[in-house]
């Protein structure tokens, strides 16, 4: 690990505009168009010209596989308007859109630029099921577990299986983080999924891989986001409304799950929370609401385990108590999550710190919560190979 | 060798959309080295014990040991 980080002098940094597409099943949009709306809007919303941007960050999992198109981010980056500006893809899996973000932070930090825009994107709904899943599975070990037949699906349901085994977690609790994200879901105009549903929808889902059903999955999705990031000294010149990014973190672990002692925890997660934690100079219990990366639900209650918020074991209990819910002491994902929201796989990790940064602006709209000046963002990459973690707060 | 953890697929890749519903272990080898393989025959469950029946393609394939 880096002994200086996260103790190194940097410039503060913050969020100084947002941009996003609606996530969904676009048939008539391409990546391209979905990547230059975000960032235009982001530009716009920040009130910043393309000549006036310094670098281009894209965070994007598999545009190769799913449309074709390789070196994406001078690509895209043209289509923004930029000109002669290093414009760098960034892949992590899922934590793609977060990692771009880390680095794109990180450049401003040192002082190497000061106006940077990070975009995410990925265009998943033009492939079948079973192809889609395919591609997802090339974030696992392909000549391992990935060969035996698992898919992500089939590695989180392991994960759920270990869990309910060694601390009790029961099928309600995982339905309950579903039933939760899609009431949420309904609230945000953003969202690919609106829709309302019981916990008796939930438990009666069409199995995907056991225990899980299409209740515990997150959604297909096409969709781009986007976060213009300035220097906190400069960011008056731009918003009345700046989002300081108190602390962000990127860490990785072992690759594959069968590498792993135990399967119930991300060690990454808890590293890089921790490098947060002590970067923002607040604890878990500071934390007003957070952005959980529920690829499956069950990823968003051993993250609420890893992150501090609730004892080892009891992420499943915490939520079906109701303490995640809007109106809980915790919020967690009030978007709506990958769960609701969608998961366009590159635009998750920057759609949070849109959604972050939305809350502490007070521009929620129908999912705006009461407590709203600190919150915290995680990003997930594969079966916890990699992971990032983001806290922001009003500047 | 004991399961660790299972899944049954349902949802399978493209490659092996025709053997879904398959079931898949995270195994622990005797010494404990852990590896993830194909489960042929009765479904098993954590703890249960299981053997090698056979290897294709690199993957193992196991079988319940009855008791």
């Amino acid at each position: 690990m880096v002994a200086r980080y996260p103790d190194c002098s940097m410039r503060p940094v913050a969020v100084i505009g947002l941009g996003k597409t609606p996530f969904g099943a676009f048939p008539d949009r391409d990546l391209r168009s979905l990547a230059v709306e975000a960032g235009s809007k982001c530009l716009e919303n920040g009130q910043v010209k393309a000549s006036q941007v310094e670098a281009f960050y894209l965070g994007n999992f598999a545009g190769p596989a799913f449309v074709g198109q390789n070196h994406l981010a001078p690509y895209i980056g043209q289509g923004l308007g930029f000109d002669g500006i290093p414009a760098t893809r960034f892949e992590a899996a899922c934590a793609s859109g977060g990692t771009a973000f880390f680095h794109a932070w990180a450049a401003v930090a040192a002082g190497i630029y000061d106006l940077v825009l990070v975009t995410g994107v990925e265009k998943m709904t033009s492939q079948t099921t079973p192809r889609v899943a395919e591609i997802l599975a090339s974030a696992g070990d392909v000549a391992g577990e990935m060969k035996a037949g698992a898919t992500f699906p089939a590695l989180f349901a392991m994960i759920a299986r270990r869990h309910m085994h060694d601390f009790g977690t029961r099928r309600e609790d995982l339905a309950a983080v579903a039933v939760k994200n899609h009431a949420n879901g309904a609230r945000n105009p953003y969202a690919h999924m609106r829709k309302v549903i019981t916990i008796q929808q939930a438990l009666a889902g069409k199995p995907v891989a056991d225990p899980l059903t299409v209740y515990d999955c997150s959604l297909v999705s096409d969709g781009a986001a986007a976060v213009l990031l300035a220097p906190l000294e400069r960011a008056a010149e731009f918003t009345s409304k700046p989002v300081r990014i108190a602390a962000v973190a990127q860490t990785s672990d072992r690759f594959a799950l069968d590498q792993k002692d135990d399967i119930t925890t991300f060690p990454a997660v808890r590293r890089a929370a921790e490098q947060a934690y002590k970067m923002a100079g607040v604890g878990p219990r500071d934390i007003e609401f957070a952005e959980l990366h529920d690829c499956f639900t069950i990823a968003e209650i051993v993250a609420l385990e890893d992150l501090g918020f609730a004892p080892r074991g009891q992420g499943g209990r915490y939520t079906s108590e109701g303490c995640t819910l809007p109106s809980g002491p915790l919020p967690v994902n009030a978007s709506g999550g990958l769960k609701a929201k969608g998961h366009p796989v590159g635009a998750t990790g920057v759609g949070q710190i849109c959604d972050l940064a939305l809350q502490i602006r007070g521009e929620a709209g129908e999912m705006q919560l009461p407590r709203h000046e600190l919150g915290l963002a995680e990003n997930l990459g594969g079966s916890g190979a990699s992971a990032v973690v983001t806290i922001l707060r009003a500047a | 060798m004991k399961v660790y953890t299972e899944t049954v697929v349902h949802s399978a890749p493209e490659a092996y959309v025709n053997e879904a519903p398959y079931q898949i272990a995270i195994v622990v080898r005797d010494d404990g080295s852990r590896v993830t393989g194909r489960v042929l025959g009765e479904r098993v469950v954590i703890d249960d014990q299981v053997e090698l029946a056979e290897t294709r393609g690199g993957v193992p394939y196991f079988t319940k040991r009855n008791q």
